[in-house]
């Protein structure tokens, strides 16, 4: 038997019995991180493919989105500083050992582009509401259009965009994969949290961001071959984020004390159903199910795979992010 | 210069002077602390053994705290110390998460705060204030690349151990057994 008990009084929010300093806000700013680097890592592949017309909706329309949830998970991010007055410190230092650096440093290279992505292709997107029937938002595309005209830095801007597409889109797959990974590779940089120190953690939390992009564009789009496609790439992106969760848990099963009580919150510990049953049941294997039943021929709504998968990837960061700062070294 | 304080547990009777010493001395608000001291309860009825561990921030050799610090705010100065800037640090808590030893905290106004081995009296050729007041004179400060230092001597003659070594930081407060 051995007790340990505090003989001094230490009375600090957020260290005891466990480090809970990160919480939902942190959780949907990694999904949030996720979610853009899949949306931008398809719109750039097959933009590059040379599909932007085959894929309108992928190229063209789902990265407007990405500024404004790059830009909220920023929000978020500088919401949960305790000393937020001083953000500014993240960009007047580049530190290549600390993951957030790269991360914060990747977020606003990635907030740009992904800004003037979308402006570049104003005439595909005016063209694309209008054929959707949403006309009503003409006054957005016609406002980005006066602009360029009255304007010399947009339209100098958006034209060089136009014209070097190609390496902008490069770069920007580049990134889009280094922001997917980072936000796992934020959390497996704490080796004081045996649960998030492992390497796989980066390629998981970049699957599980890709699938979250590939159902965005699923529930969206509607062209029949671009969901169908991207149902496709989902199942095998669902399959590749089990093999991953499996072989994290058997890596943390084979390693010391520590990390096998990391194992046991998902194996008999608190977090067993709300994971097994509630992430991997409802948010990985049902949307599996129902794409490959879609995929076969029967009538499922696309919109609930993709909700399904989203709402999953948003639960498996928040599960990550608590069991992971209960995940301590004992002493 | 590397310091480093090594620590007999079997002298310390948990009086918890170094808590109240460092409190004053560094201005720490209210309810919060940078060292504290655990009790240690081992055995069975009737054998039953106990003993004291005043911790604090270990000052690591191997720094995940300074490692994660995005901004640089997280810093080791001459010495080995590890320490905190506060106008650089954004308070996202990265080291706090890094740290296995909870040995960090949110200051109320913000900022990353912790342990500095009291520099600012290590620098005028004094102790650190918990070591000054212990009254068993159970710790130990000094430098460890000096073979003719007191913690030299003592870690080179008695047997000692460090927390959670297991967690690879290379920590720099021994424990005298």
């Amino acid at each position: 038997m051995e007790e340990r008990l505090f003989q001094t009084a230490r009375d600090i929010h957020g260290l005891y019995p466990h480090v809970h300093i990160w919480g939902g806000p942190i959780a949907i700013y990694l999904f949030l991180g996720g979610l853009a680097a899949g949306i931008l890592l398809f719109a750039t592949l097959y933009y590059l493919k040379g599909k932007e017309n085959e894929m309108p909706f992928t190229v063209k329309i789902a990265p407007i989105f990405t500024f404004w949830i790059v830009i909220l998970g920023l929000l978020l991010l500088v919401y949960d500083l305790h000393h937020p007055l001083y953000v500014l410190e993240l960009f007047t230092s580049f530190r290549i050992e600390s993951p957030m650096s790269w991360g914060a440093w990747t977020l606003a290279v990635v907030s740009v582009l992904s800004l003037i992505w979308p402006l570049s292709y104003i005439d595909d997107i005016e063209a694309y509401l209008h054929e959707r029937g949403w006309q009503k938002l003409d006054w957005a595309t016609r406002m980005v259009k006066t602009w360029e005209h009255k304007w010399i830095i947009p339209r100098f801007v958006i034209m060089n965009f136009r014209k070097y597409r190609k390496p902008i889109a490069y770069l920007l797959l580049f990134l889009s994969i280094i922001l997917g990974i980072y936000t796992g590779i934020l959390l497996s940089a704490f080796n004081a949290h045996p649960l998030w120190n492992n390497s796989i953690l980066g390629p998981l939390f970049l699957t599980s961001g890709v699938s979250t992009g590939s159902a965005f564009v699923m529930w969206l789009s509607n062209n029949k071959k671009e969901r169908k496609l991207m149902s496709t790439i989902d199942m095998a992106l669902i399959a590749i984020e089990l093999f991953f969760i499996i072989h994290m848990i058997m890596g943390m099963q084979a390693g010391p004390e520590a990390y096998k009580q990391a194992a046991h919150l998902f194996l008999g510990g608190e977090f067993t159903v709300i994971f097994w049953v509630i992430f991997v049941g409802f948010g990985l294997i049902l949307p599996f199910i129902l794409e490959g039943l879609e995929l076969g021929g029967k009538h499922i709504p696309p919109a609930l795979p993709a909700i399904l998968v989203l709402i999953g990837g948003l639960l498996f960061r928040i599960i990550m992010v608590a069991a992971g700062q209960m995940s301590e070294y004992p002493f | 210069m590397r310091y480093a304080m090594a620590i007999e547990v079997n002298k310390c009777v948990g009086c918890g002077d170094c808590v109240v010493a460092c409190q004053t001395e560094n201005n720490v608000p209210m309810g919060y602390s940078r060292d504290w001291i655990i009790e240690i309860a081992r055995g069975e009825y009737p054998n039953l053994f106990m003993h004291f561990e005043s911790q604090r921030c270990n000052h690591c050799d191997d720094t995940p705290c300074v490692r994660t610090c995005p901004t640089g705010a997280s810093h080791v100065i001459e010495g080995g110390i590890v320490k905190v800037t506060h106008d650089e640090c954004i308070g996202c808590g990265a080291c706090i998460e890094a740290c296995p030893y909870d040995a960090r905290y949110f200051h109320p106004d913000g900022y990353v705060d912790k342990c500095t081995f009291c520099d600012h009296r290590v620098a005028d050729g004094l102790d650190p204030a918990c070591v000054s007041v212990c009254p068993t004179n159970c710790m130990h400060f000094g430098d460890l690349d000096d073979p003719d230092s007191e913690i030299s001597k003592l870690l080179n003659s008695r047997e000692h151990y460090t927390l959670l070594p297991e967690a690879g930081t290379a920590p720099q407060i021994y424990y005298l057994k």
